[in-house]
This record gives structure tokens, sequence and C-alpha cells, in this order.
């Protein structure tokens, strides 16, 4: 196997659902509503050049966060090959996690409330590992389910004592 | 199968610990007091009573036996607790004697499994005599050997084989330069230098600072304590190591249960050309019911010795061991200026090794067939240096292996083959 393969140039890589991506959208946007009603408050008030500067921070802001936002949401991607899963993530610090299938303890699937309205879940597969990280957030639920199901087929048939 | 079997009735007293000395102190003032005729005792001798009771009822409901494959422990009154841990499970069992119950001639013994959540099994306390057999007895059946039960079992203690032995005043001298060591002294030099200056003030100093004098002195102690005499031995049914001056402690690693290895060597040591090896087992570091003196994260090996002498029992503890390990490329040093001398990593088939650290230098070993899941990482300075880290992940909750600051291409193959590598080495276990 080759480098490139191992790094998933050649995998076929599975993405999370586009609703999280509006999801996380939508958390972003709620805090630049907050900071501008504060500014619409401020400017109501009288202070117009402090209002204003609270305007242009938080259009800034939702901006940076944006991309920060829908940059991140692209970073995420699993594969399943056939021995291991791949989970890579995260732009700043990005990483990128081999988990064999027959390490796995268990499977984990949760949703919050927010997610929960997307019709989202979040998969996590643990192994003895403390420091293994392979969660893959914003999984449409059926996909969730078939991951789900897959994973712990996978995983008993490959099943390996500590 | 085995019939319900009660812990020692003394046991009781011994798991007070401190509080049966402060409770017997209490007992016999009071009684002087009461003999004298000049206070009332009644309050005090309800107190104790209830508590001795209380430690009676504990010790009458709590019952253990060998059910098949597993140990049972059942306990408690008001919350009854039943617990049942399936031998093939152990990590490793341990005899801890402590000094109170050295005194009754008591011993505990503690199963360790691999769960991060859970009880510890524990039985406090047993007669001395009956702990070996018995934990003899619980190996046999961990390994599967079912067929041989109720046959007596070979002498476990004559087909010891004893590899090493750290001398006392080896330990001694390590502890002296070790950091704790070091901290201590600094103190206590530091206190020494005020008395002779002015001793007014070195008696208030001692005064106020009794807690940080007792606070640095303890770790000391504690080093000494548990690492005097270690002795490792190799026995059929798993590592022994064997310690300590007041609280002794016996403990089994059971073969192939040894999650990582690593070699210690703080700054003073290398000087002298010393090190010092632990081993990380899979579970958790601390378990309900045990104190801070209790804790293992690892399980020191040799607590101090030369690099041959630990050459000799990696050799025994992960054979084929990586001999070359390749220094990070140049570049490195602007990310871990300090850390950049120590960085190395190399592998065989069957094992990878890495070296890191920054005042101190720290070598893992992690057998490929451990390896829970590989991770590569890497930062936004990282990634302008063209450096990665790959993380090789263990069951072990305190010895981390990092493959740090490697050339991209070099991590990214890395990864490719230690995945690769660590697949076949798991299938090969496996059948």
């Amino acid at each position: 196997m080759s480098a490139e393969e191992v790094r998933g140039e050649r995998e076929s890589w599975r993405r999370p659902s586009p609703r999280l991506l509006v999801l996380r959208r939508l958390e972003v946007s709620a805090l630049a509503l907050a900071a501008l009603i504060a500014a619409g408050v401020l400017a109501a008030l009288g202070h117009t050049a402090v209002g204003l500067a609270c305007l242009g921070g938080a259009l800034v802001l939702g901006l940076g966060a944006e991309r920060f936002v829908s940059r991140r949401f692209h970073a995420w991607g699993y594969a399943e090959r056939e021995d291991d899963l791949l989970v890579r993530r995260g732009v700043l610090f990005s990483r990128l996690s081999v988990v064999p299938y027959g390490r796995m303890q268990f499977i984990d699937v949760t949703a919050g409330p927010l997610e929960r309205s997307f019709g989202l879940a979040t998969v996590r597969m643990h192994t003895a590992a403390a420091a293994s990280d392979a969660r893959i957030p914003g999984l449409d639920r059926a996909e969730a389910a078939r991951l789900r199901d897959r994973l712990a087929e996978v995983g008993e048939a490959q099943a390996a004592g500590l | 199968m085995t019939e319900w079997r009660r812990l020692h009735p003394l046991s009781p007293i011994v798991r007070g610990g401190r509080a049966t000395i402060a409770l017997g102190t209490v007992l016999l003032v009071s009684l002087l007091a009461g003999g004298r005729g000049s206070k009332d005792s009644t309050p005090e001798l309800v107190i104790v009573g209830s508590i001795v009771a209380l430690g009676f009822v504990s010790w009458l409901v709590t019952r253990w036996r060998i059910d098949g494959d597993d140990l049972r422990i059942e306990s408690g009154v008001l919350r009854r607790q039943s617990l049942r841990f399936p031998l093939s499970q152990v990590q490793a069992i341990d005899i801890v004697r402590p000094g109170l119950a050295r005194i009754f001639g008591l011993a505990e013994l503690r199963l360790r499994t691999g769960g991060s959540s859970g009880d510890t099994a524990r039985l406090a306390y047993l007669a001395a005599h009956e702990a070996e057999p018995l934990r003899d007895r619980l190996l046999t059946l961990a390994t599967g050997a079912r067929a041989h039960e109720g046959t007596a079992a070979p002498e476990p203690a004559a087909l010891e084989h004893v590899l090493t032995t750290v001398p006392t005043g080896r330990l001694v001298a390590s502890v002296l330069i070790s950091d704790v060591g070091i901290l201590a002294e600094a103190v206590l030099v530091a206190l020494i230098v005020t008395a002779l200056l002015s001793p007014r003030a070195a008696a208030g100093v001692i005064g106020a600072g009794a807690v940080w004098i007792f606070a640095v002195l303890t770790p000391v102690w504690r080093r000494f304590n548990q690492e005097y005499r270690l002795s490792l031995a190799e026995a059929p049914d798993g590592l022994r190591l064997r310690s300590g001056l007041i609280a002794l402690s016996a403990e089994t690693i059971r073969p192939g249960r040894v999650q990582a290895v690593r070699m210690v060597e703080p700054l003073l040591w290398r000087a002298l050309g010393w090190c010092r090896l632990e081993v990380d087992l899979a579970g958790k570091q601390r378990s309900k019911g045990e104190g801070q003196a209790e804790r293992r994260p690892l399980r020191t090996v040799l607590p101090v010795g030369s690099r041959a002498l630990a050459e000799e029992l990696l050799e025994r503890i992960v054979p084929d061991r990586p001999p070359v390990q390749s220094p990070p490329p140049r570049r490195a040093l602007w990310k871990s200026p300090l850390r950049y001398r120590m960085l190395a990593w190399g592998r065989t088939g069957t094992c990878v090794a890495t070296t890191s650290g920054r005042i101190r230098r720290v070598t893992v070993w992690a057998p490929l067939e451990k390896v829970q899941s590989l991770r590569r990482v890497q930062g936004p300075l990282q990634r302008r240096l063209r450096l990665a880290t790959v993380h090789v992940d263990t069951a072990g909750r305190s010895v981390h292996a990092a493959i740090r600051d490697r050339d991209t291409a070099e991590a990214d193959r890395a990864l490719a083959e230690l995945s690769d590598l660590a697949r076949t080495a798991r299938r090969k276990k496996g059948r």
C-alpha cells in the first residue's frame, strides 16, 4: 500500500450531510445576530459611532466565522476501507485517524436537540485507547444507522483481544 | 467451583488503616479518663462501639468465591453489590501488604482488568498464607487451564527465575538525584541555611512550613518505600515484581499483557548511565477505594539500572526491537528546539520505538500487535515546515508513543506501513 492510499487520495471519501453546514451556519448567525442587535440598541441610544463600530465588528466576525465553519465542514471526511476506518478532520490542526475495525470496543450514536431537529447524528467509535479519535458528526440519520450496523458487523468479525 | 468464603475477620481493622489507630487512641484516652471518674466516657464508647459493629457487619456480608472462570464478590447491606470478574480478562494480579496488614499477618489480593470504568476486584484482606496459593490458582484459571483444577499446582516459587534485584545503595542514590529528591534536598538545605543564619527564624519557618516539608518528603519516601529491593522475576504465569520496605507488594503481569514499555533517562542519571524502565498495562490508573499512595499509573520494572541491564530486560519484554533510530529533518529545530536532540524513531516488523523528551529522554517501545489506532496530526507550524506527527495509540493510559516532527512524506509512509504491519501482527496473534 502506498502513502497516497493511506492519506486517502485514492479513497472514496464520504462527507457529513450538507445539513451539518446549515446547522453550523445557523449557530454562527445566531451569534452574529446577537451582536447586531447589540449594535442596533447602542445606535438607538445615541451612541451612533459605537453602534456603527459594533455593526462592522459583527459583520467581520460573522464573515470570518462563516469562512471558518465552511472550511471546517469541508475538512470532515471518512472512508470505510477493508480493515479500517479512516477519519479526517480539522483545518488548523489537520488530523487523520486510522482505526482498525478489530480494535473497536463500542460505537456511540448521539444526537443533541439541534442535531435531532436537523435529522442528524454523531457516530463515534471507541477503542481501548483513550486517545483514539474517531468521531464523525452530522451524519444523516439513516447513514448513521447504516454506519453503526456496518461497523458493529465488521468489528465483530475482526475482533482482536487487548 | 468453590463454596462462598469470607474474608479474614480482622480485615475491617486493617481496612480502617489510620482511622483504626485514631479510634484506638480515642478509646484508650476515654477509658483512662473514665477510670479516674473525672468524666463520663459513655458517648465515646457508643461511637466506637457502633463503628466496630459496622465493621463487623460489613465483614459479615462480604463473601467471595470462584465460580467457573469467574471470581465473584458480594458485599453491602443496604446497597447490595454483586461483582463478577471474568478471569480471562485479567491483566495483572497484585498481592499488597501494607504495614498494618503485615502486623496482623494479612494480605490483599487485587485483580486488574482492562476496563476504563468499574471496580477493581479487591479481596481485602486474606490471611497471608492463603493469598499466594489463591493468586496462583486464579492465574492458572485465567490462562484457561481448567483441566488442572483440583490437582495440586506445581510450586510456582520454585519456577521463578529472578532476573534482577535493585541494590539499595543505588536506589538511594538515584532517588537523591531524581526530580522529587532534588526538590526535597533544596527545601531541606534552605531550612538548614536559615537555621544557621538565625535559629529563631528557622523555628518559625519549620512551624509554618511543616506541611510543605511533609509534602516534599512524602514522594521521596513513597518512591523509596515502593521500590525498595524491587526484584523482577520471570515465572511461568507472567512477570513477577516484588518490592517494598514497610508495605510489601507482589505483582504478577500476565504474559502478553504489556501494552508499551518506556525507558526514562533524567538529565543527571544520563551522566551516570542510569535509566528506569516502566511498563504500561491496559485499564485505568486508579480505582475506587485506592489511595494516592496505591496509584499505579505504570509498573516500574527497573527503578534504576545501567543501560546494559535495561537492554537485557527489554529483550525479555519486547523482543525484536528496532536497532537504528533515524533523526528528524533539521528544520524540525524550529518547531521543537528543546526536543530536537532527542527525537527519533524506528520500527521492525513487530515493534515501533520512539524517542522524545525535553530534559529527560523518554524512549517508548510499543508492540505493533497492541496498537489500537494511528493518527497523523499536523499543526499550523508543522504545515509551514512540511512536518507531521504520527501518534501510535495503545490501550495503556500513561505511555504515549508519538513519531514527532517527521517530513510529511515520511510521516505518510510511516502511517501506511505501520497500519499494514499492525494488521499483520494482529492477525498473526489472532491465529
